[in-house]
């Protein structure tokens, strides 16, 4: 953590956990027992309960938004470009939840969970998971926390997924829909991808069918390259090229295979961190929770028809330089929304960071997010 | 209320309401927050500048970030009563092909731009030899986003050779004033033309 809190962070702030004892039926057709739910909250919510805020987080993210767990925290949550007093998603104004999705691996209920069946951690034999059995617990979370109608969903990445679904699956129950960075369902090439990163983990010989835990292990080297793929397309070809070139770490080439570029350096260390921090088989699951993706599935491919049922206002961003999910991806969302009359704002943000601009304080970024939000708190007060 | 730029005043008076409006190259979406709240117009505007966009988006107007140079390829034909392009033809790659895609999505078209055939252009150019600078053309050639400039003659010349009926015409000075001599010759004393067309 830095010596003092910045100003404009929420400071030093407390996960909560919440247990929902009724079974939890999921789109696989399988059943949870009940299910734990880890989240945060930033500020607070008014008399009317009309100023929350749902976020929801990408692949590899967590309830961990903004702010600082302890003065020993390094780096504050994944969001705090955006959360915090002052910030577009202004805690002076909303209350805001976070939640970490069902098979995470934070503290939700996931395949680090003791199986009641079996007394042994869930493991592999976690089901497989939907944005929409997503977006089902989180409004089991709305509901206990009294929160009738959100003033808005948001999210980037795959939480942008479910701020698309939200509006979908429960149309009365937010006001706006802040879709960034996202896509209305993956291509072939990103399934490929999300593959490549799959087989990493499962052909590595610690994987052990997924049953790691019982030999007290963890395929260390899938999961890191995994990651390492992930990486790559999260960053675009400028950025890399700003951040790395082609660099050398000694400053020569020793013609051998050790690491010499520093973008290899790099991508070794985002690897090998987040082995640290990451559970394989919840990986496993992100993944397969964005492949399986696709709302307009239900009308026949027809992303206007699925959306037909949407009241919520939306605002979609995308990034120039994106191209894991790029901007076109996001005016397809834009064109069904528009093609169905709903109101929706669109803003295509000049940046060279990639996928990853959607975390990054960039200044336009800010800018229509800020305008956008403080409409929203407008009609909150009204 | 404040009061309209009065060339958005003249739009304002032929959009019906409860209309569907389309508005490529919105600005800063004046003309769409007052359709909306005076007229209960449903409206998307599409902008390309990024000040621009927040303006819109403070306003509570639907912008839609994206190069009309690009086409209207999003979206479906008949989907507006009208288009409308204000200031914005003669600064496209293809004026002519826009005229079909406003009058491809929408019922009827609306656009405003400079009259190149301005007796002070005119001037300029056959006296000065030199492009013509205005207070409606106020950039020099070489910053000006104008590229295809044109007279009323040219614009009407075009909308009948595409078979585009013209349904109003209206023509006004730089302070959108308008007065018995651009009546008489609204190619030479025109400033600034508004046109409202459908297909013939």
């Amino acid at each position: 953590m830095p010596d003092t809190i910045p100003g404009d962070s929420v400071g030093l702030v407390t996960p909560q956990t919440i247990q929902f004892d009724a079974p939890l039926t999921l789109d696989c057709g399988r059943t949870l027992p009940g299910y734990q739910l880890i989240y945060e909250t930033y500020g607070e919510l008014n008399a009317a309960r009309s100023n929350a805020v749902l976020i929801c987080h990408a692949l590899s993210s967590d309830h961990h938004a903004a702010g600082y767990h302890s003065t020993e925290d390094r780096k504050p949550g994944w969001w705090e470009a955006c959360i915090g007093p002052g910030k577009p998603i202004d805690t002076d104004r909303f209350f805001v939840v976070c939640p970490n999705n069902l098979g995470g691996c934070k503290g939700s209920t996931g395949p680090l969970t003791i199986n009641p069946d079996t007394g042994k951690r869930y493991g592999p034999d976690f089901p497989i998971v939907t944005v929409g059995d997503w977006v089902r617990s989180q409004a089991q979370l709305a509901d206990r926390l009294g929160i009738e109608r959100w003033a808005a969903v948001i999210g980037g990445s795959l939480g942008g997924m479910q701020a698309l679904q939200w509006a979908i699956d429960h149309p009365q129950r937010l006001r706006h829909s802040i879709v960034i960075a996202a896509a209305p369902k993956l291509s072939a090439q990103n399934i490929a991808f999300n593959e490549v990163a799959r087989q990493a983990i499962m052909s590595d010989p610690d994987f052990h069918a997924g049953r790691y835990y019982e030999h007290d292990t963890v395929p260390r080297r899938g999961l890191m390259l995994a990651r390492m793929l992930g990486h790559i397309t999260y960053l675009s070809d400028e950025s890399m090229r700003k951040k790395f070139g082609r660099e050398l770490r000694q400053g020569k080439i020793n013609y051998g295979f050790d690491v010499e570029f520093q973008v290899e350096s790099y991508l070794r260390y985002q690897g090998r961190s987040f082995v640290e921090r990451f559970d394989a088989n919840s990986y496993l699951l992100m993944t397969k929770a964005l492949d399986y993706f696709d709302p307009a599935s239900k009308t026949g491919g027809d992303l206007a028809a699925a959306l037909k049922p949407v009241q919520a206002h939306f605002l979609v961003i995308s990034f120039t330089s994106d191209w894991r999910f790029a901007p076109a991806r996001s005016r397809e969302m834009v064109k069904a929304l528009t093609e169905g009359d709903n109101p929706v704002a669109y803003a295509e943000i000049e940046a060279h960071q990639g996928h990853d601009a959607f975390l990054m304080p960039i200044p336009q970024y800010l800018k229509v997010f800020r305008a956008y939000m403080e409409r929203v708190a407008e009609e909150t007060n009204r | 209320m404040s009061a309209l730029r009065p060339d958005l005043e003249i739009i304002d008076h032929w959009i019906a309401p409860r209309s569907r409006v389309l508005d490529l190259g919105c600005g800063d979406g004046t003309l769409l927050r007052h359709l909306r709240e005076n007229k209960q117009v449903e409206s998307y505007g599409l902008e390309i500048d990024d000040d621009n966009i927040a303006r819109c988006i403070k306003a509570g107007v639907n912008v839609i970030q994206m190069d009309i140079d690009a086409g209207l390829s999003d979206f479906d034909a008949d989907s507006f009563d009208y288009v409308v392009m204000s200031q914005t033809l003669q600064a496209v790659q293809h004026p002519d092909r826009i005229l079909d895609e406003m009058l491809r999505v929408g019922r009827e078209g609306i656009v405003t731009f400079p009259n190149f055939g301005h007796w002070l252009n005119r001037l300029q150019i056959t006296f000065g030899g030199r492009m013509p600078l205005t207070r409606v053309l106020p950039e020099p050639w070489y910053q000006t986003p104008n590229i295809h400039l044109c007279t009323l003659r040219d614009f009407e010349q075009l909308c009948h050779a595409k078979g585009i009926e013209i349904l109003q015409r209206k023509v006004v000075n730089s302070a959108h004033r308008t007065g018995p001599l651009m009546h008489l010759l609204p190619n030479l004393f025109a400033e600034i033309a508004l046109y409202r067309f459908r297909r013939g």
